[in-house]
């Protein structure tokens, strides 16, 4: 009897345990923080070239603050993602600026091949000649 | 001085567009010949903008480097929708 008490409840905290790295895997997927989101909705900021977010008009402390943020943990991601696939670092980031343009939604901006600011449209963004 | 020979040797391959870069270089040589045989009067007249160079720095990635990261790029992406 001690026993199978002892089983059911190592049954269950591995149970609740599951639960907890469930809930701590979830955010992985996040989504964009309000802030981020709504800047890039408004065209404030932008997707570049080289694979990082850039304030698109006129630059504010909290544009800043949230680019900053941004580019700081893609850098990290590209640094490893590089590091893994035997690529610089500059060609990772210019290969995911490709996709994250490609990405965009109509009425984001982003950057063209001339260093111009772009607002997204229902046709195919203007790319380094270069991307896939 | 120093630094201003070294511009004009430098910029007409970098302010050249990202097309033709080899052929820019060797433009860039006869412009900087060219130049030279003009005399001292007034050389050092081109003056590109920095904007250029950050360009020229991406003119080393070659393509098949893009096509080979590509894919992985683009998980990267997806598994990371917070900061893209």
């Amino acid at each position: 009897m001690g026993l199978t008490m002892t089983k059911t409840k190592t049954i269950l905290a591995g149970a609740a345990f599951a639960l907890v790295l469930g809930g701590l895997a979830a955010p992985a997927l996040a989504q964009r923080d309000p802030a981020y989101a709504a800047a890039r909705a408004a065209g404030q900021v932008g997707e570049k070239m080289d694979g990082y977010l850039g304030i698109v008009g006129a630059e504010t402390p909290a544009l800043r603050r949230i680019v900053d943020d941004i580019n700081i943990k893609r850098r990290a991601v590209y640094s490893q993602r590089a590091q893994a696939n035997n690529a610089t670092l500059e060609e990772y980031a210019l290969t995911a600026g490709c996709q994250a343009i490609a990405a965009t939604v109509a009425g984001e901006k982003y950057q063209a091949p001339d260093g111009s600011w772009q607002t997204r449209t229902a046709a195919a963004p203007l790319r380094d000649s270069r991307c896939p | 001085m120093a630094l201003r020979q070294s511009t004009r040797r430098d910029r007409p391959e970098v302010s050249v567009p990202v097309t033709g870069l080899v052929k820019g270089r060797a433009a860039g040589t006869a412009a900087t010949v060219g130049l030279a045989a003009l005399g001292l009067a007034g050389c050092v007249t081109v003056n590109a903008p920095d904007k250029p160079i950050v360009i020229e720095l991406n003119v080393n990635i070659r393509q098949e480097v893009i096509y080979r990261l590509a894919a992985d790029a683009g998980d990267t992406i997806e598994e990371n929708a917070d900061i893209f």
